[in-house]
């Protein structure tokens, strides 16, 4: 974290900044079941509860079909759990909105607005006034680097640069949580790792509290402040595993015997998981 | 290097682009195949010029209607049946087709029944509407309405209940409110679609103009063909049927340039 990039970041933002990993809780996840149609539908999710801390970048893993998107779908308040709460910053969730931004694995960005505009969405929902949008738009475009595409629609940008701008978008609400449900699983693995990059570069530096979902391991282990593991169908927390490595992290990470040994155990878990799976 | 394609490898390919030249010659072929077939058939006598003018007799005809004015008033009388019936059925079929994709509730009630009269024969409704509405004006355009509104209808809803879940999903987690959704997402999100749907559509309504003017009309491009048809005039009907092709054609490509210009982030 540099001074420099921090003089940039509005008021609300900096303080978050300067008070990194407090420790009051973003989000509790309590006891949430999701059964898809009746009593007899299929169980998605089984009695699943969590904490994700102010601050704190918490990862799901877990093998495909195991809810974690759905779980990430509940938190947005885009669909109801069939029984438990999930809390933001205290307040029941009971419709989406504002205060959980949300990036989504396919390509969401508006395609009739620029670049520019699709960050400057959130903002101008909110009835931010043109200076504040514009500063705010600013910001974010030159974190995710895409200030010299500002001007062009989304149907111009490449997978990777559409997700930069959706996660530009998304933390330009300035959101209490953001939830990302693997925003980086549509693209080739050397702009994943691009994409991983940048991602903790620009979370180092703004302080958001993040609830990631993927079902890549390594990704997982390089983002990640605490892992959870999910069991398949009907999904359950298995595991919480604290990653320990310091940061900032580079992608040579990897490498490193102690990640290599979170990923082992991980890997161990998973197993069970993944061959029930196929 | 990969040896080059030769240009019928390139003709020959599925989906594969040709040269902008290529294309407009082989436009332009195929005008010079139809109307060179009609002069072989007419010109030659194949067929009699009772029934099949030449292409000199209907250049003759079009120019002197249109210098003595009555080209330009019965286009004129007939353009604004169509437009105006085309606009009354738009400006409805448009936020209510953009209504009944978006809200089940909506849909229920209508889609049944909209689907039960679209497929009914326009032309079975000519009796009751001039019983209703007289043989004025209105009673034309009512029938090129009645004729576009309920495939619009049932087309733009389409286009609503088309644009992608994802999108509005996204926009409510960036503050858009549920009632928020049709204007500032599905809206946009469907306008090129909904534009290409109203193209289509005001073809629609050119083809149900002679209809239209079947009964009662006193001017019109279609109120002409009748009366030529009674005088054995097939060089009017000629006449208008190409002025109604070129009108169709002048539309069509308004609304291509109108799509272009309001979606010109849409492929």
């Amino acid at each position: 974290m540099t001074e420099t990039v921090k003089a940039n970041i509005p008021a609300d933002t900096a303080n978050a900044a300067g008070e990194p990993h407090s420790t009051g809780t973003t989000m509790a996840i309590e006891d949430v079941t999701l059964r898809y149609g009746d009593a007899n539908g299929v169980l998605a999710l089984d009695d699943v509860s969590l904490k994700v801390a102010k601050n704190e970048f918490c990862v799901i893993v877990g093998p495909s079909g195991c809810g974690k998107s759905s779980l990430l779908y509940l938190a947005a308040g885009l669909n109801d759990a069939t029984s438990g709460t999930i809390k933001v910053d205290g307040r029941e969730v009971i419709e989406p909105g504002p205060d959980r931004g949300m990036v989504f694995q396919s390509y969401t960005l508006f395609p009739w607005l620029t670049v520019r505009a699709n960050i400057e969405y959130g903002p101008k929902r909110k009835g931010l006034p043109a200076e504040q949008r514009k500063q705010i738009v600013d910001q974010y475009l030159n974190e995710v680097g895409l200030a010299p595409f500002a001007d062009h629609y989304p149907a111009q940008l490449s997978g990777g640069m559409k997700q930069r701008v959706a996660i530009a978008r998304a933390l330009a609400n300035d959101p209490a949580v953001l939830l990302m449900d693997e925003p980086f699983g549509a693209l080739d693995s050397q702009t994943r790792g691009t994409m991983q990059k940048l991602l903790l570069r620009v979370w180092e530096r703004q302080q958001k509290t993040v609830l990631f979902v993927t079902h890549d391991i390594d990704e997982a282990l390089v983002l990640g402040d605490r892992v959870l593991v999910m069991t398949a169908r009907p999904g359950k927390i298995k595991a919480e595993i604290k990653v320990d490595i310091p940061r900032p992290r580079s992608m040579d990470v990897i490498l490193e015997p102690d990640f290599i040994a979170l990923k082992r155990r991980i890997l161990g878990l998973l197993h069970d998981e993944i061959d029930e799976d196929h | 290097m990969a040896q080059r394609r030769t240009a019928w490898t390139r003709l020959t390919t599925p989906f594969a682009n040709i040269p902008a030249s290529t294309a407009t010659t082989l436009a332009l072929a195929m005008w010079v195949v139809v109307i060179g077939g009609w002069a072989l058939l007419s010109y030659g006598r194949v067929v009699p010029n009772m029934f099949l003018p030449t292409p000199g007799t209907v250049l003759q005809t079009t120019y002197r209607m249109s210098l003595d004015g009555s080209l330009f008033y019965h286009t004129l009388t007939s353009a604004k049946v169509v437009i105006l019936g085309f606009i009354v059925s738009s400006v409805i079929a448009v936020p209510l087709g953009l209504w009944m994709g978006t809200y089940r509730a909506v849909q229920a009630p209508l889609e049944p029944l909209v689907n039960f009269i679209r497929y009914l024969p326009v032309t079975s409704f000519v009796p009751l509407f001039i019983l209703w509405i007289g043989i004025g004006i209105e009673q034309r355009i009512a029938v090129i309405f009645f004729g576009t509104f309920f495939q619009q209808l049932v087309m733009i809803s389409d286009c609503a209940r088309g644009v992608s879940r994802d999108l509005v999903n996204a926009s409510y987690t960036l503050g858009t409110k549920r009632s928020e959704a049709v204007w500032h997402v599905i809206f946009p999100a469907a306008l090129p679609s909904i534009l290409d749907t109203l193209r289509v559509t005001m073809g629609w309504a050119w083809t149900y103009l002679v209809v239209a003017e079947l009964v009662a009309a006193s001017s019109g491009l279609g109120y002409i063909s009748l009366k030529a048809m009674r005088g054995f005039q097939v060089d009017v009907i000629f006449m208008a049927i190409a002025a109604i092709g070129l009108l169709g054609l002048i539309t069509d490509t308004a609304f291509r340039i109108l799509r272009a210009r309001v979606a010109p982030w849409a492929p």
